[in-house]
């Protein structure tokens, strides 16, 4: 009988968090779908049913363009950083050579590098190669690999048993055939977090965004979202209908990614904090 | 096995061999490491010490800027607004997600539903949540204090009261608690069971189980959220300066809001006082060092690894 009472408290205090974490997007959809004057009347079902915030967005912000734009970066972002932070976490992982605990001692150390220190001097960098307004320095930095992704692909690696290598070392293939014909396909749930997290950090940023885009065209989604807002938020009279309907359309593609790769994502993130 | 002449100088070759092979596959690293870290690192210790705006060369002042910096009232504003934000945030964020993992952990069944529920918010984009905290916090007609009223509480001025802004930002940081609610439910279910079966023939209820055995045997985990949630929490950014700060307009701008990160950000790329922002972002490195040390200095003696000695 006690365990049952304290059974039900846990899912009453349960369902009223989950209510709580999903509410605000609830919210957020329905008043997407209210005009003007009703945003923020606090009715889930919206007295007056209305599309036009969409046509309006449609209409006031180059929202398609932004979304290719942004879909590029992330896709080049993504797969740029796991093929070669999966080659260099082979390279620590696979082969014994003078100096590998060392230099997997500096990779380890970049990562408590913070951000800010970097961020002028690469800046200058691209600057001085004329992309600044341009989307390859959102992506490109990222065919050098990543530390925390080498880490995370290292340690997968290192869990596999050397025989299979062995076996094909001894047939005759050579290194590269061994990394992408055995190892990379043995390490996929690890490739799969690595793709999913990229993408997400890439979809999702604002910063770098800020930095090197100048030109409403080359705009990603969250710098097109923040423009919208200092435009129709704080540029005079709020247009809250047009910012709310924004973010929407903004926050969808991560829904639907996060229930394409719902397993990976969590099991990822699990084992991200046992490392510590 | 008969010792054959060309061994001696066959393995030195395979050892050779393995070593070029090693070097060609993390090359892509260390060719990034001395473009993307290496140089920038130095570069920006040099500019640090220069007056440089871009367009002309950088003018050496020695550690004018390091002066400059300890003068500027912004910046002890930011240090201050920074650290009152990390103080507040990441204790609540471990409480909450510690608090959300254990009522997962305890009711096994339609757990991913609720872990679903929870993880959901974390993929939203950072400036939409600061734009959703403009208008769920919203003074007048804002979610929050609709909610507040149905108990009779007015709710402040969340955005737009100096006092309020810090909270508001502190609790909206508590929607995205997901991953670490994740990181710590894997840690809960790594948990032998004997120790609670043998703490219950011993009598101990819940909570004291919980104290004596659950908190002190996911402490590495705890303890690692709390190192990397105070430094992303001294280095946000996104969040607040989509709510208070933009393009240019510093109308709206607010000084409660203004964290290092966003005063870097500012006079890196908005007032293009490059030199300065590079002694910035080296004060912040410090900053960052400093703080981190003193958390593991404090906090180990209550970490406790499996196979460790007493």
């Amino acid at each position: 009988m006690k365990r049952r009472i304290r059974l039900i408290l846990t899912w009453t205090a349960l369902s009223a968090f989950a209510v709580a974490f999903i509410y605000p997007f609830v919210w957020l959809l329905s008043a997407s779908f209210k005009p003007r004057g009703e945003v923020f009347d606090h009715r889930i079902l919206p007295e007056t049913f209305t599309f036009d915030n969409y046509i309006k967005v449609w209409q006031e912000a180059p929202l398609a363009l932004w979304m290719f734009n942004t879909l590029l970066v992330t896709v080049l972002a993504a797969v740029a950083v796991t093929i070669t932070s999966a080659m260099v976490a082979w390279g620590f992982a696979y082969f014994r050579f003078p100096g590998r605990g060392a230099l997997f001692g500096v990779v380890l150390a970049t990562m408590m590098l913070p951000g800010a220190v970097t961020m002028i001097p690469v800046f200058l960098i691209w600057n001085s190669l004329g992309m600044v307004g341009t989307l390859t320095p959102l992506w490109a930095q990222n065919l050098f690999g990543s530390a925390f992704y080498i880490f995370l692909l290292r340690q997968f690696f290192l869990g596999l048993p050397r025989e299979p290598f062995e076996a094909a070392k001894i047939d005759g293939a050579n290194n590269w055939k061994i990394f992408t014909r055995i190892a990379l396909p043995l390490c996929k749930p690890a490739v799969v977090v690595t793709l999913l997290f990229e993408f997400q950090a890439a979809w999702t940023d604002l910063m770098r965004p800020l930095i090197y885009l100048r030109d409403s065209s080359t705009f990603t989604v969250p710098r097109g979202l923040k423009a919208l807002l200092d435009q129709f938020g704080f540029g005079g009279e709020w247009h809250w209908e047009i910012v709310m309907t924004a973010s929407v359309i903004t926050t969808i593609p991560m829904i639907i990614l996060f229930f394409l790769g719902q397993k990976h994502f969590v099991k990822g993130i699990a084992t991200t904090g046992s490392k510590g | 096995m008969s010792p054959s002449p060309s061994k001696v100088p066959r393995r030195r070759s395979t050892r050779f061999v393995e070593t070029r092979a090693a070097l060609l596959f993390i090359s892509p690293w260390l060719i990034g490491f001395f473009i993307f870290t290496a140089w920038p690192v130095i570069n920006s210790a040099y500019l640090s010490l220069t007056d440089y705006d871009v367009i002309n060369d950088p003018n050496f002042i020695g550690f004018d800027n390091y002066v400059t910096l300890f003068e500027d009232p912004k910046v002890g504003l930011a240090l201050r607004n920074t650290f009152i934000f990390m103080v507040m945030s990441v204790p609540t964020q471990l409480v909450v997600s510690l608090g959300l993992a254990l009522l997962l952990n305890a009711a096994t069944r339609a757990s991913g539903f609720f872990r679903t529920a929870f993880f959901l918010p974390k993929m939203t984009p950072p400036v939409a949540v600061g734009i959703l905290l403009l208008m769920l916090f919203n003074g007048q007609n804002g979610l929050i204090n609709s909610f507040l009223g149905i108990f009779g509480i007015e709710g402040p001025a969340w955005t737009t009261d100096p006092d309020w802004v810090k909270p508001g930002l502190v609790l909206m940081s508590l929607w995205t608690v997901g991953a670490s609610v994740v990181i710590i439910l894997a840690a809960l279910r790594g948990v032998p069971q004997e120790l609670y079966d043998s703490a219950l023939v011993d009598g101990a209820g819940w909570w004291r189980r919980t104290l004596r055995i659950t908190v002190p045997m996911i402490s590495p985990t705890l303890f690692f959220l709390f190192i990397v949630d105070s430094i992303n929490a001294l280095q946000s950014f996104t969040e607040a300066y989509t709510a208070f700060f933009g393009s240019g307009n510093t109308t709206y701008s607010n000084d409660a809001a203004l964290f290092y990160a966003i005063y870097l950000f500012q006079q890196a790329f908005e007032f293009l006082h490059m030199g300065y922002a590079s002694a910035l972002a080296w004060l912040l490195f410090i900053v960052i060092m400093a703080i981190t040390v003193v958390q593991i200095l404090v906090t180990r003696r209550f970490v406790h690894y499996e196979g460790e000695r007493p």
